[in-house]
């Protein structure tokens, strides 16, 4: 014992240094073989899980292989269900469109689209059309013949009507007419005409009345005046009343203007106007109306045709006739002896008197006025 | 200066007064002489003289400036803008009858033109005026403000509802029942006018019971007045099925079809508008026309009539066409095909031949035997031409095209489908070819007539994508017949021929 602790002893440094040398090693090797450890752990677990893994797998397989076979089965019996309960209905649809096509044919045929009907019904709207048509046409030839009747008739009446206005035409007994001419075998349908128709009564022309201005005058109204019996027992129409009536009958005299003026009391009048019109004239140029302005227009001349130097006509006409006016100094002076040229001398006297009011123009072509009947005394 | 001579003056001033308003009234008779008028001032020279003392020269203005304002708007318009109008009202309600007639004649001639210039005089509370002349008891006065209220309320629904609410239509009612047939003429045009415009106003002129007044005066030997009474009848009519229903039941049907034989066109138009309106409703309605022997006497119409006048005739067969396929044979049963035929030939203008195409396209929609009966009509190459022709207007190119399709789609009648072969565009013959697709599987005569007729060679000429709907036909057609009668007809076989014959080796 004390031996081996001797031993032991003597061997501490030895043990101390192997110590040291060991733990050296040790923690030289410790990395590697920690990941030496890890490598084989892992694989060691791997395969452990795998072979869980695989385990669940098998048994996950075997649980959804049953399920889905279960339920794949019930499907299809599902499907097979329906695929029968389709094929059953087609069926019976077409059966059921079987009876119903025979069942509506029939129906239709007999009541709804009855050929027999539809035939029958076309064959009497044919004969209705027929017996439309020909009593349009019976009523429109009714038509027609009544209007060339009324036409005729109207014809007829005309023709009535001149021979009425030609019934003087008719022939005597001495002398034939102008319709019932010597050279022809028989009289002209006028002729005819004229013997059986009554000659028109010739009346004078309708004349015109004038439409007086009632002025009512109650003074000249008389009242009180006895009435005559009526002749006819029943009463006839509304009629005016009678104030009324008996005022317009017993209406006092009221002359026109033209009835109570004197007879050249117009011309005077008109006179007097002229000459106040010329004096308060505005514009020389007269208002011309608008109806028919072709007739109203005045020709004027061209300013290149007109010429103030116009030509004398040679020999038919003595220069003094021509521009009289221009003369009318000379002349006034000339002793005359005829009668005419006194009338004229007496006219031109009152022309002076007027004159005062006239401008030279209106003078000259009063002169002329004047002078002009006198030229063939010359 | 003595009395007389004053008052001369006064004579003169008044003689000179009347002549110029008539002489203008004279001169305004003539529409050239308007302008010329107008320029000269006539307007202001006018109006002081409506307010004359003189009645007879007030209603000598009035009367020149109606006749003025009758033929041209502008001279409306200046009637409006002179204020005239509030003067024409004010001595309506006051006047006598010959100055209310012409005034009432002044507000006619403006209202006439425009909607603008009616709403002005309604707007002076010329209505109220007018309505008070309505009930006067010369019916001269009552016709010119009959005559005004219809050319008023003729321009639309509004200015028809004012007139209606100044309680015209119990009037116009009234003198429509008065025994002077100018009256009743003018009193049946404005009724007419007035319900024009909307159901409402339709049902305001039933109530008043017009229809029946109406129809008591379709058989009056006045032509005019027949005419504005059918107007009317027709523009209730048109509405809705109650009030056409209404119409009917006045029973105007056996006796207004005598009206179709009228000498007078309008007449005859005017009907055929009424009934046209009546047929439109309803296949009742329809039925009823169709059953009083209503087809044949329009059928007659047409054939009696020309141009425009024969539109609501067509119209009329179309609608009664379209509604069902028994009325459908009902006008063909009356001769109704031929008779547009003839009218299709006839006429010029691109909007009856256009109403012509529409009605075939009615008439031959409903069933392979009304299709027949228009095929054999020969109306399929005339609507061809239509469609075709670049002269034609847009409308009837498109009708022709509708109608010709309708009845294409409906046809089995192949002897009148094959020159169609030859002629049609491409989207006419696809449906033409449809059509033998259709029939040539079933019936061998076609299919034989179909190969010597040169139908399938054209067939076969065709140029069609593949794929195309016409193709498909073409290949029915061609599953009819044996394959080297297809190949035989096809193009560019005797080329094919030939080369045959090159590479045949003589053994």
């Amino acid at each position: 014992m004390m031996a081996r602790l001797v031993k032991l002893y003597r061997q501490v440094d030895l043990i101390k240094e192997q110590h040291f040398i060991r733990n050296r090693i040790a923690e030289e090797n410790r990395q590697k073989e920690n990941e030496a450890a890890v490598r084989i752990q892992s694989w060691f677990r791997g395969c452990q899980v795998r072979a869980y893994i695989r385990h669940l797998h098998k048994n996950a397989i075997l649980i959804q292989k049953t399920w889905r076979g279960f339920t794949a089965r019930a499907l299809f019996r599902q499907r097979v269900k329906t695929a029968y309960f389709i094929m059953k209905m087609n069926f019976y649809n077409k059966m059921a469109v079987k009876i119903q096509q025979r069942w509506r044919g029939f129906y239709v045929r007999k009541y709804v689209h009855n050929y027999y009907a539809r035939k029958r019904y076309l064959e009497g709207l044919t004969r209705k059309n027929e017996h439309i048509r020909r009593d349009l046409e019976k009523f429109a030839e009714f038509q027609r013949r009544e209007r060339k009747r009324i036409a005729l008739e109207k014809e007829e009446q005309e023709k009535k009507i001149q021979a009425q206005r030609l019934h003087f035409l008719l022939s005597t007994k001495q002398c034939p007419g102008v319709f019932n001419s010597p050279f022809r075998a028989e009289p002209d349908e006028m002729e005819l005409r004229l013997r059986t128709v009554k000659p028109l009564l010739v009346r004078s022309a309708p004349k015109e009345r004038k439409t007086p201005n009632i002025t009512p005058d109650l003074s000249s109204v008389m009242p009180n005046r006895e009435r005559l019996p009526p002749i006819h027992k029943k009463t006839q129409g509304p009629f005016r009343p009678a104030l009324e009536v008996q005022q317009q009958r017993y209406r006092p005299l009221e002359p026109s203007l033209r009835v109570a003026t004197s007879i050249t009391a117009l011309e005077e009048a008109r006179e007097e106007l002229k000459l106040h019109e010329w004096r308060t004239r505005v514009i020389d140029q007269t208002f011309l109306p608008f109806s028919n302005p072709s007739r109203n227009k005045r020709y004027e001349g061209l300013m290149h045709t007109s010429t103030p130097f116009e030509q004398v006509a040679y020999g038919t006409k003595h220069f003094r006739d021509e521009h009289k006016e221009l003369l009318q100094g000379k002349k006034q002076a000339l002793p005359s002896a005829s009668s005419a040229i006194a009338r004229k001398y007496l006219l031109r006297n009152e022309i002076n008197k007027r004159a005062l009011l006239l401008t030279p123009l209106m003078y000259a072509w009063l002169i002329l006025d004047v002078a002009t009947p006198f030229r063939s005394a010359f | 200066m003595s009395q007389r001579q004053i008052l001369q003056v006064f004579e003169q001033y008044q003689k000179a007064r009347t002549q110029f308003v008539q002489t203008v009234a004279d001169l305004a008779t003539r529409p050239q002489n308007s302008e010329t008028l107008q320029n000269a001032g006539v307007m202001s020279l006018l109006r002081p003289l409506l307010l004359d003392a003189v009645p007879t020269i007030q209603q000598t203005a009035a009367l020149a400036l109606g006749r003025l304002a009758n033929y041209n708007d502008d001279l409306a318009e200046a009637v409006v803008k002179g204020d005239i109008l509030p003067q024409l009202v004010y001595s309506l309600a006051e006047q006598n009858r010959f100055y209310k007639k012409a005034a009432a004649f002044v507000l006619r001639a403006v209202a006439k033109h425009s909607p603008e210039l009616a709403q002005a005089v309604v707007d002076c509370g010329a209505v109220d005026a007018l309505v008070i002349s309505l009930e006067e008891f010369d019916p001269g006065v009552k016709e010119a403000a009959a005559w005004a209220i219809g050319n008023i309320a003729r321009h639309n629904g509004q200015l028809s509802q004012a007139v209606v609410d100044a309680g015209v239509v119990p009037l116009l009612v009234l003198c429509i029942q008065e025994p002077e047939i100018a009256l009743k003429r003018v009193a049946a045009s404005a009724l007419s006018d007035i319900a024009k415009h909307s159901p409402e106003l339709a049902q305001t002129v039933v109530d008043t019971g017009a229809i029946a007044h109406l129809a008591q005066m379709i058989l009056n030997p006045d032509a005019k007045l027949k005419r504005q009474v059918f107007s009317a009848l027709g523009q209730i009519a048109k509405h809705s099925v109650d009030v056409a229903e209404m119409v009917v039941e006045a029973e105007i049907f056996p006796a207004a079809l005598v009206c179709l034989k009228d000498p007078d066109e309008y007449v005859r138009k005017n009907v055929a508008t009424l009934i046209r309106e009546i047929t439109k409703h309803t296949p009742e309605l329809s039925q009823m026309i169709v059953n009083v022997g209503g087809v044949a006497a329009v059928i007659d119409y047409l054939g009696d009539s020309k141009g425009n006048v024969r539109l609501p005739g067509i119209m009329m067969l179309g609608y009664v066409a379209a509604h069902s396929e028994n009325l459908a044979m009902a006008v063909i049963v009356s001769k109704g095909v031929p008779q547009l035929a003839i009218c299709l030939e006839e006429e010029q203008e691109d909007h009856v031949k256009a109403a012509i195409a529409w009605a075939f396209g009615q008439i031959g929609r409903h069933t392979p035997e009304h299709a027949k009966v228009v095929a054999v009509a020969n109306v399929f190459p005339k609507l061809l031409n239509l469609y075709l022709d670049t002269e034609s207007s847009e409308d009837l190119q498109v009708k022709a095209k509708k109608g010709l399709k309708s009845i294409l789609q409906k046809c089995t009648y192949l002897p009148a489908l094959e020159p169609l072969l030859y002629e049609a565009p491409s989207n006419i013959l696809k449906h033409v070819i449809c059509q033998f697709s259709k029939v040539l599987p079933h019936d061998s005569k076609a299919r034989r007539l179909f190969v010597t007729s040169g139908g399938l060679k054209k067939v076969q000429e065709i140029k069609a994508e593949p794929g195309s709907a016409i193709q498909e036909y073409i290949n029915a057609i061609n599953n009819c017949y044996p394959e080297e009668i297809v190949r035989y007809y096809s193009p560019g076989y005797s080329e094919t021929l030939l080369e045959r014959i090159e590479k045949y080796q003589p053994t």
